[in-house]
């Protein structure tokens, strides 16, 4: 096998890595807007914020070239502001990833932090903690179990994702081909010993991500 | 003078629409609020701890204004100086009885280590006999250190009154007795105001020097039960 395999398995990881980092921020602040927090519209907010997991990730990827692409609205500002574009770089690969996987981090994290017992919270306040520490020191803690698993399936998500990351960033063998883009380049191609490699390292990949996932989640015990 | 209420909070659900009118004065050691279920004790406990905001009125403690909705005064709860025993005791249940109680020793974004070191948590600790247990979490203990922790963890910081929500209506008759004396031994030597909720008539002939009667958001007077003697317990200062 050349080395370009590992460079398409490092660059996957790297779109992933970011994809996670970047969900779990947005979905714990978000998920925890939505279960804490009452505003006007928050069943819509919901409901758009779910969107990328009913709609075929092709539509996502239709819906993201409208809006960063060269002539959308962000891309052309982009663009035109600051020489930005992110149709066919890794970063848009991140932003595809990041939108198609962050309904499961906010389903997970919105889920978690409403199990948590608001009179803990309560009694944390009573106690001389203003709003930050009562989220640092008992509503994260609480819910981490939950948005850890939240985190997992993300991570697994934007690992796999394909039809939104090949509409908006291709696939540019070394800088947006990415793991299962290449699966399916090999296949057309006829290329059936570079197919079965990547199939094999993905799922061996997916399998070393689930196995550290256990390790780091803590038991139920802790 | 202790307490001074007057509040006024409309609570809306999707069912229904509950108006809290709750006005009073007590200067007594130990005031009970006593009312049914659904008359408004827990709002009207809450709304003194700062845990919910009226929507008009004032509420004093000892002369200081803590809200006051005409003047915008919101003392947010962590301010207001006061210990607050919750109904199922609201332990914190990663971390152990030493934690607990010296939870709000420090406000930062960290919670105390395992093994933290204070020398009021110390003195709770050994006072109400946790010291043996002082590792162990809420689900480990017996429902008389589950008390005798959260109780710990409220007057740790020498509060200025002290507010139980209800602490034994989710115990087994047995227990609750038992619990009963052992919650008055613990607060003999406290000599800090007392208020009470409960839907329990026997908590009320306990516990009040001055009784108050909740009922559908309002107290009133004189009791809606034609039923018990005014508790007129005195207590040596």
């Amino acid at each position: 096998m050349n080395a370009s395999v590992w460079i398409t398995l490092a660059l996957t990881l790297k779109v992933a890595l970011w994809a996670t980092a970047i969900n779990l921020v947005l979905g714990v602040t978000v998920g925890w807007l939505l279960a804490r927090r009452q505003f006007f519209g928050r069943d819509f907010v919901d409901a758009v914020l779910t969107l990328p997991l009913v709609l075929p990730p092709t539509v996502m990827g239709y819906y993201l070239l409208v809006v960063i692409g060269k002539r959308g609205w962000l891309g052309g500002w982009l663009q035109s502001s600051f020489g930005i574009n992110l149709i066919f770089t890794w970063q848009g690969a991140v932003i595809a990833a990041t939108i198609v996987a962050f309904p499961l981090i906010l389903k997970s994290a919105r889920t978690a932090f409403e199990a948590v017992d608001p009179q803990l919270e309560k009694a944390a306040r009573v106690l001389g903690l203003n709003e930050w520490a009562v989220f640092f020191r008992i509503t994260l803690p609480m819910a981490r179990p939950g948005i850890l698993a939240g985190v997992l399936l993300v991570f697994a998500r934007s690992l796999g994702e394909f039809g939104a990351t090949l509409m908006v960033a291709g696939s540019i063998p070394g800088r947006t081909q990415t793991l299962s883009i290449a699966v399916y380049e090999a296949v057309q191609a006829g290329q059936d010993d570079t197919a079965n490699f990547l199939v094999v390292l993905t799922s061996i990949t997916c399998i070393a991500v689930l196995l550290a996932a256990g390790r780091l989640a803590p038991s139920k015990r802790h | 003078m202790n307490f001074d209420v007057d509040i006024h909070k409309t609570v809306r659900s999707e069912r229904r629409s509950f108006d809290l009118r709750v006005r009073f004065t007590t200067n007594a050691r130990r005031t009970v609020i006593f009312g049914p279920s659904g008359a408004g004790k827990s709002l009207t406990l809450q709304a003194l701890a700062g845990l919910l905001k009226p929507d008009t009125g004032s509420i004093t403690f000892g002369g200081d204004v803590l809200f006051d909705a005409a003047t915008g005064i919101d003392i947010p709860a962590r301010r207001r100086g006061f210990g607050y025993l919750f109904q199922d005791y609201a332990l914190f249940p990663k971390l152990n009885v030493r934690q607990n109680i010296a939870f709000g020793q420090s406000s930062g974004l960290r919670n105390p280590s395992a093994t933290v070191e204070d020398a009021a948590v110390e003195r709770w600790l050994r006072a109400f006999e946790l010291v043996d247990v002082a590792q162990q979490r809420p689900e480990e203990l017996s429902g008389g250190q589950r008390q005798r922790t959260a109780l710990a963890r409220a007057l740790v910081h020498s509060p200025r009154a002290l507010l139980l929500d209800e602490p034994f209506s989710a115990l087994d008759p047995e227990l609750r007795e038992r619990m009963r004396s052992e919650l008055d031994d613990l607060l003999q030597g406290i000599d800090i105001p007392v208020l009470m909720i409960t839907h329990d008539p026997q908590d009320l002939e306990w516990f009040g020097d001055a009784a108050l009667y909740l009922r559908d958001g309002q107290i009133t007077e004189p009791p809606p039960a034609p039923s018990r003697a005014q508790p007129t317990r005195l207590r040596p200062a």
